[in-house]
């Protein structure tokens, strides 16, 4: 139990951000209307797939490093669940730009990014599938991975600013930490970033548990 | 030092003289790009200058970028797998990327220039800034070879090399191209240079990024 107190921070914090993400006390900002309660939940699931996609990452530094089995395994697992996350800020993504810029995917440069990146993910698993071997799936696929993640950052942070985009903090927008936020919400939002990370976390070990497992189980 | 540089100077000999002993390689490229090139013109069916500029460029790119994946695709295959373990009893591993890149940069420069040279042949050059337009191609050349031939070395290693250099290198090398597009743009349109110096050292920049990670991850590589 001792071990497992993050889930229950977990729990409780996700509890909380979607109980003031629902009824909780939001400024009112033109266009955004009520919609800016979607902070709560579209931003923070970016911020946690980023986060898991640096976890990735630096768990294939650590296989190319030792040869552990293990470490791409868990680079892997927390690949996948960064793309389930990256999937689902898309879908709260579009939900909002629906009715804050009138249609779900207008081109912008931060979303189109975003695409790209997840293509280099999803070939991230196509390799992965391409190989027989074991040992040779884990060390290219980790030296893909480690590729992968230092092209995904300018591509996520330096293209979206050096064009326009409608995303605050690009192409001269102010960041929302300027104003659009006001001291109650960032209550809500900086720990709706650590719930969501958690949770990803949490789906990780899971996933890794299992197939640990798995890998016992076949031997 | 000075031994490891001629020793990556002996390994780009070797590059160049392979390409140069098996020209139908070279010929097959050099054909592969003049061929998009005027496939392209018979599509559009477009008479000189009536393709707006950013058609022009997009399409230029473009082409490009095919030709990119397709002369680097090979770097790895070439060789068989014995013969490339005996390189490797040679010399570091680093030195053979380098010696790869470098070589890939030369292919991609000289590529560029012909297909850059019949693509304003047959479809007129809107272009204001050339200068600045030959760098962005020399700026591509070595981007697209940084990054290409570690991908190309990745994929050689799978089961289905084309499809996957594809797969992989698309995403990869797509911040680059947007930058690219936007640069020559820029050159195209004769805007004021101290515009584009900004782009241009983000891809300088990136192009920092690939070759060092080429470098770091290549030993990783070839042990497999």
């Amino acid at each position: 139990m001792k071990k497992n107190w993050w889930k229950g921070l977990a729990v409780l914090i996700l509890t909380y951000v979607i109980l003031q993400g629902l009824v909780g006390g939001v400024p009112r900002q033109p266009i955004l209307n009520e919609s800016i309660r979607n902070v709560y939940f579209h931003v923070p699931l970016w911020f946690g797939m980023i986060i898991m996609l640096l976890t990735s990452a630096v768990y294939s530094i650590r296989y190319l490093r030792n040869g552990r089995f293990d470490d791409d395994g868990v680079a892997v697992e927390f690949a996948n669940t960064a793309i389930l996350f990256g999937f689902l800020g898309c879908l709260t993504g579009a939900l909002w730009a629906n009715f804050t810029w009138g249609e779900p995917w207008p081109n912008d440069p931060k979303l189109n990014s975003v695409a790209v990146g997840m293509l280099m993910y999803l070939a991230y698993l196509i390799l992965r599938g391409s190989f027989d071997d074991e040992q040779r799936r884990a060390r290219i696929s980790a030296v893909y991975n480690i590729f992968a993640f230092a092209v995904f950052v300018p591509l996520i942070f330096v293209v979206p600013r050096l064009t326009d985009s409608l995303h605050p903090g690009n192409g001269g927008n102010p960041a929302f930490g300027k104003y659009d936020m006001d001291s109650q919400m960032r209550m809500v939002f900086y720990p709706a970033v650590i719930g969501f990370t958690l949770l990803g976390v949490w789906i990780t070990e899971l996933r890794v548990r299992l197939r640990r497992v798995k890998a016992v189980l076949e031997e | 030092m000075t031994e490891s540089v001629r020793q990556l100077g002996a390994l780009m000999r070797k590059e160049f003289l392979l390409e140069w002993r098996q020209r139908y390689a070279l010929n097959g490229m050099l054909l592969y790009i003049v061929g998009a090139v005027f496939v392209c013109y018979l599509s559009f069916n477009a008479r000189r200058g009536q393709l707006t500029p950013i058609v022009w460029n997009t399409l230029f790119w473009i082409i490009q970028l095919f030709t990119a994946i397709n002369a680097i695709a090979k770097s790895f295959v070439q060789e068989r797998a014995g013969r490339q373990l005996y390189y490797y009893t040679l010399a570091s591993p680093q030195q053979i990327i380098l010696a790869k890149i470098g070589y890939n940069t030369a292919l991609m420069g000289v590529l560029a220039v012909l297909g850059f040279c019949t693509y304003a042949f047959v479809l007129g050059s809107p272009i204001a800034d050339i200068p600045l337009y030959l760098l962005t191609l020399a700026l591509g050349a070595v981007g697209f070879s940084a990054s290409l031939t570690l991908v190309s070395g990745i994929a050689s290693k799978a089961e289905n090399p084309a499809t996957l250099m594809a797969v992989l290198s698309f995403p990869i090398i797509l911040p680059l191209l947007l930058l690219l597009l936007k640069v020559s743009k820029n050159a195209m349109d004769g805007l004021d240079r101290s515009v584009s110096w900004s782009e241009v050292g983000t891809i300088l920049a990136i192009d920092a990024i690939v070759l060092t990670l080429s470098w770091l991850l290549f030993p990783f590589l070839w042990r497999s």
